[in-house]
């Protein structure tokens, strides 16, 4: 019974936290609902451990509690990968941004140096 | 102009404050129809400063890309101006701009010409793991090329419009992806690459490394590198 107890308030706690998060746009809604979507099997899992038992049983896994680390493990692995993926994503972002201000402010640069002359030559 | 074509050339720099005025000044007395634009990698020093009070136009950057952001955006920068022909040297003074000329006049009959050491001009030599990743590179990339390359992680290199225009929307930022895998990507696309023997001089400033941690290191990656440009699209 206190397991129950300490599992599923765990498990409330990371769904007040994610809508909280939510709540306050400090998240974007696609990482909200994934980790919503989670949440949605973990917190019945939570309250009843054994309820994964059968399904561990016919994949030839002792307990369903095993079953559900393996699978968070996998999970998780899952997750940094995406993460890595954004990442690589936002580091060909910002890449792309920092070249095109770059380049804009050679444009300025040279405009500038040609108004001057301009400028100095017409003084 | 050389030759009839507009030329730019294209030096990535990255605290470069020493030489990076002489390497300017000599490419403009060598070559004074071209040029040169000087792109500042996110240098913590004068390097950009410098660069334009020698007379080079200078983009710069706002952090460190690595050579290849910065020869994308030089790149950019070409096809932006329409430049015909875009030409990258080191900052560091070891490519000598007197072969220039000789790099554009092949452009004529080709895509990509790379200024190569150990091509019989100059002496240059490596010895170790650093020897054995530069003959893996050249074994692999020659048979994906089908031309003799000896050099391919040289930073020596001209481009013609039509590489220029690849380059500019396609160019690795990432370690030793800027010279192998643009060798591979280029050669993939059926763009034609050439080697031309030329001598390189002392750095002006700065020291190459010569640990053979590092070198191991260097292999280590070269390898993985070259594999990962092999099963790429």
């Amino acid at each position: 019974m206190k397991l129950t107890l300490v599992t599923g308030l765990t498990g409330l706690l990371l769904l007040g936290t994610i809508v909280e998060l939510l709540r306050r746009r400090q998240l974007r809604e696609k990482y909200g609902m994934l980790w919503l979507g989670v949440l949605l099997v973990v917190i019945p899992l939570s309250l009843f451990p054994r309820l994964l038992d059968s399904v561990a049983g016919m994949l030839g896994v002792a307990s369903g509690v095993s079953l559900v680390l393996f699978l968070g493990i996998v999970f998780l692995l899952l997750v940094c990968v995406h993460l890595s993926w954004e990442v690589s994503a936002l580091e060909e972002e910002t890449r792309t941004l920092a070249e095109d201000f770059a380049l804009l402010r050679a444009e300025i640069a040279a405009e500038r140096a040609a108004r001057d002359e301009l400028v100095s030559n017409d003084g | 102009m050389v030759n009839g074509k507009r030329v730019l050339i294209i030096i990535p720099a990255l605290n470069e404050s020493g030489s990076i005025a002489d390497v300017v000044g000599e490419v403009r007395g060598e070559l004074p129809g071209v040029d040169v634009l000087v792109v500042d990698d996110g240098s913590t020093d004068r390097t950009a400063d410098v660069a334009a009070a020698a007379g080079a136009r200078v983009a710069q950057l706002p952090y460190n890309l690595g050579v290849g952001g910065a020869m994308r955006l030089g790149y950019r920068y070409a096809r932006d101006h329409g430049y015909d022909v875009a030409i990258q040297i080191d900052a560091d003074g070891q490519h000598d701009p007197r072969y220039v000329p000789k790099l554009v006049d092949l452009l004529d009959d080709n895509d990509l010409v790379i200024g190569a050491r150990f091509a019989g001009e100059g002496d240059y030599s490596v010895r170790g793991p650093r020897r054995w990743a530069m003959v893996m590179l050249s074994a692999v990339l020659s048979r994906v090329a089908r031309t003799k390359l000896t050099d391919t992680t040289s930073g020596f290199r001209a481009a013609n419009r039509r590489v220029i225009e690849m380059f500019a929307r396609w160019y690795p930022a990432e370690y030793l992806g800027d010279t192998v895998e643009t060798l591979v990507h280029t050669a993939r696309r059926g763009y034609r690459i050439r080697q031309v023997p030329v001598a390189m001089r002392k750095r002006m400033a700065g020291t190459p490394s010569h640990s053979p941690a590092k070198a191991m290191i260097y292999l280590g990656r070269a390898f993985v590198v070259l594999t990962l440009a092999l099963i790429r699209q």
